[in-house]
């Protein structure tokens, strides 16, 4: 067994960083503290790769189960002899492609950030919490046990809320912080249900003992329970609905498109690349227990996944705010990813769906950081996020355009590129599960295509807009992880992931099944070709269309007013017949006697205080009479 | 040279002085008043101390040496005594106990 002791420095490496540039970040020019960052995520990268090529590649004979190695665990709080929590790093094939993709997407943050970021206020608070964040990422990704994920897991989602607000001068960013980490708190509590569900009928938090297949999670028979649901059922719902907030899953979606008010290159890698796969991550890790538990989770999870992935790309269509529409992107993707999970068995080739469940995470996060970073090139060049004041950009910023153009064809699932690959895979096995969900996801491929060449034609192509200021390309330092990622975008869909990352370790067969991807091929085809159609030019057969189906267009752009209806729930209904009787009762009832036994006491000394004047004089005159009473007494006893 | 004179009439002296003494100290609002009613009150002990002795057990001393005692603690305790009527003299501008309530809640 090799050692991988030395995995606990790529989350320990970030933390250094973060308490460094936090605490003496402010004395040193801006620029060093950048360059701090990205040293410290560089040897995380450079460690992250190692223990992925030595885990797969160089100490894995083929044909072999890739096992689950706990590298390094101490107990942190003993509680009973039961019950203890410890702290980790777990090394199996899904933490390890989590630590590549973190890492490398971490990495070319950072270092288009340093362009990016020049000249803002809090420079180097910004390299910090970039770094809290990583460091809390890679700690949610190596746990060992369910409560070190959550406890990272709230780590993302602060690093998260300290990000979107970091422009903390801005109303609307200090909102959408708020939204975000309201919205991902309450989803949180699901979780923290589900852990104390799951671990009191399996008495275990670990990871390893949970998803054995002979375990006390997987082979305990728990009876109807609830409902008609066992309950490790809904346990796993639960958790679930954590897994849900932290990915943006409807009906919790409504914090991530307001997350966009951060920092671009934020957005990128909070909103698009890591924290909100977490989700996924965490079903992933739980796989062997959602599969072999009945599947009735499952199915929520599937069906969870697959309508957010058509809600989020209906509504994608209709945004004109750059960011937003990536940001309804990334949750239709995520909703494919879900999907992939919910219609996938355990084991052999029935586990189809978990691997391209984590395939399409990994391309994902390749594609979707560069189409941010490439929109954060954008924004930067017009210092707008609306595709109304773009068009004909691509004379001037021709490597953003190559690689945004790339990006695209990747999201489209036009092969070669990576996203064709995972997409493929995710289909064929939702094809053998569930047709209706097939059919949704073909759907989406098509309305996918058709959004992500919107927002090409409208950037690149379309009108030429006057500006004030002539756009120029981006300096090198944020071209350079443009294009890396680009290049990561084509080639990722080559890695052999059917031999890497599988439910249960053993490498599988995976072959290109041409029923399922010459049709979604062509169905992406129809969607670029009608974008073309409709934006390469300006015209009006876009309003047309709008026109149409003007309700339609109208709910869907107005994101069918889920945050009107959130509104209305918690202000109307919740605050109002629930919040306030309470707030009342508080206040008249527990503090009204509370304050009423203060009074009492008051008004109690008051009157006493009298006795105790300070007056020497008079307490010698009671003194003195008291005697003279006593001696008196005295006489007439004896 | 007390041969003749009753013991009663030196303790009503004593009686009355010892009385005095609490009236004045319980009275007066000055504390150089204050301090020597308690001055009146030891010297009134002290004649009780001495005369019985004489009167009980004129072969032993015991009494008159607790008169020496209280003597010497009266005067140490007048010199501390006055030492803090001064100091309250500077700070108050006045020896008046009642102006002295700085620290009353």
């Amino acid at each position: 067994m090799v050692n991988y002791a030395y995995t606990l420095l790529i989350p320990l490496i970030p933390l250094a960083v973060f308490l460094f540039l936090g605490l003496t970040g402010h004395k040193y020019k801006p620029i060093v503290s950048g360059i701090i960052g990205t040293l410290g995520l560089g040897i995380g990268a450079i460690l992250s790769y190692a223990t992925a090529i030595s885990y797969f590649f160089v100490n894995h004979v083929d044909g072999t189960k890739l096992e689950s190695i706990k590298a390094f665990e101490i107990p942190w709080l003993h509680i009973t002899e039961n019950l203890t929590i410890s702290l980790g790093s777990l090394i199996d094939p899904i933490s390890v492609m989590m630590l590549v993709v973190i890492t490398t997407v971490s990495l070319m943050v950072h270092i288009y950030s340093i362009g990016y970021m020049k000249g803002e206020k809090g420079y180097h608070r910004f390299f910090a919490f970039l770094s809290l964040f990583t460091f809390s990422m890679l700690g949610l990704v190596m746990a060992t046990n369910i409560f070190q994920m959550y406890i990272f897991w709230e780590l993302v989602g602060l690093s998260s809320y300290l990000l979107i607000g970091f422009y903390y001068t801005k109303p609307s960013a200090v909102a959408a912080s708020k939204k975000a980490f309201i919205v991902t708190r309450f989803a949180d509590l699901g979780f923290l249900i589900g852990i104390l569900m799951l671990s009191f009928f399996t008495q275990t938090f670990d990871f390893q003992t949970l998803t054995n297949p002979n375990g006390p999670a997987i082979a305990n028979n728990y009876g109807t329970g609830f409902m008609g649901l066992s309950l490790i059922t809904w346990a796993l719902l639960f958790i679930f609905m954590g897994g849900a907030g932290k990915s943006a899953m409807f009906p919790l979606h409504i914090w991530l498109p307001d997350a966009m008010e951060g920092p671009t290159p934020v957005s990128a890698l909070i909103h698009a690349a890591t924290m909100v796969v977490a989700g996924v991550y965490l079903v992933a890790r739980l796989f062997p227990v959602y599969a072999l538990t009945g599947g009735d989770a499952l199915h929520v999870v599937a069906w969870v996944g697959g309508f957010s992935s058509l809600f989020a790309a209906v509504i994608a269509c209709t945004q004109t705010d750059i960011k937003r529409v990536l940001a309804y992107s990334t949750m239709s993707q995520i909703g494919y990813m879900m999907l992939a999970l919910g219609v996938s068995g355990y084991g052999g080739h029935d586990g189809l769906g978990f691997m391209a469940a984590n395939f399409h995470l990994f391309t994902h996060a390749m594609f979707k950081a560069l189409l941010f970073l490439g929109a954060g090139a954008v924004i930067h060049a017009v210092h707008s996020n609306e595709m109304g004041d773009m068009g004909g950009l691509r004379k001037y910023l021709p490597i953003t355009h190559i690689t945004f153009l790339i990006a695209c064809l990747t999201i489209a699932g036009v092969p070669p590129f990576s996203g064709f690959w995972s997409k493929d895979e995710i289909l064929v096995a939702a094809w053998h599960h569930d047709k209706v969900l097939f059919i949704i996801e073909f759907l989406v491929a098509g309305l996918t295509a058709f959004y992500m060449f919107r927002l090409y034609y409208n950037i690149f192509w379309n009108k030429d807009t006057h500006y004030h200021h002539t756009p120029h390309e981006s300096p090198l330092v944020m071209t350079i992880p443009l294009m890396i990622l680009a290049f990561g975008a084509v080639v990722s869909g080559f890695l052999p992931f059917h031999k890497m990352v599988t439910s249960d370790g053993m490498a599988i067969e995976s072959h290109i099944d041409f029923a399922v991807a010459i049709p979604s091929v062509l169905i992406g085809l129809i969607g670029i070709a009608v974008a073309t159609v409709m934006y390469r030019k300006p015209g009006s057969l876009p309003d047309k269309i709008a026109g149409t189906f003007k309700n339609f267009y109208k709910w869907a752009y107005h994101k069918f007013y889920m945050d009107e209806v959130y509104l209305f729930v918690t202000k109307k209904i919740i605050f109002r017949y629930i919040s306030a009787p309470l707030a009342w009762f508080d206040r008249h009832v527990v503090d009204a006697s509370m304050n009423g036994i203060a009074n009492t006491v008051d008004a109690t000394s008051k009157s006493v205080r009298g006795f105790q004047s300070g007056r020497i004089q008079q307490y010698g005159y009671v003194f003195v009479v008291g005697a003279i009473l006593l001696v008196l007494l005295f006489i007439y006893i004896f | 040279m007390t041969q003749g004179i009753p013991l009663n009439f030196f303790l009503i002296i004593s009686t009355l002085m010892f009385f005095i003494g609490i009236f004045g100290f319980l009275t007066r609002r000055n504390l150089i008043t204050m301090l020597m009613s308690i001055e009146l009150i030891l010297n009134a002990v002290n004649i009780n101390f001495v005369v019985f002795n004489k009167y009980l057990y004129p072969q032993q001393l015991h009494g008159l040496f607790f008169s020496l005692i209280i003597i010497a603690v009266a005067a140490a305790e007048a010199a501390v005594a006055i030492a803090i009527i001064i100091n309250i003299y500077r700070n108050f501008k006045s020896i008046d106990v009642d102006n002295v309530d700085e620290m009353k809640y």
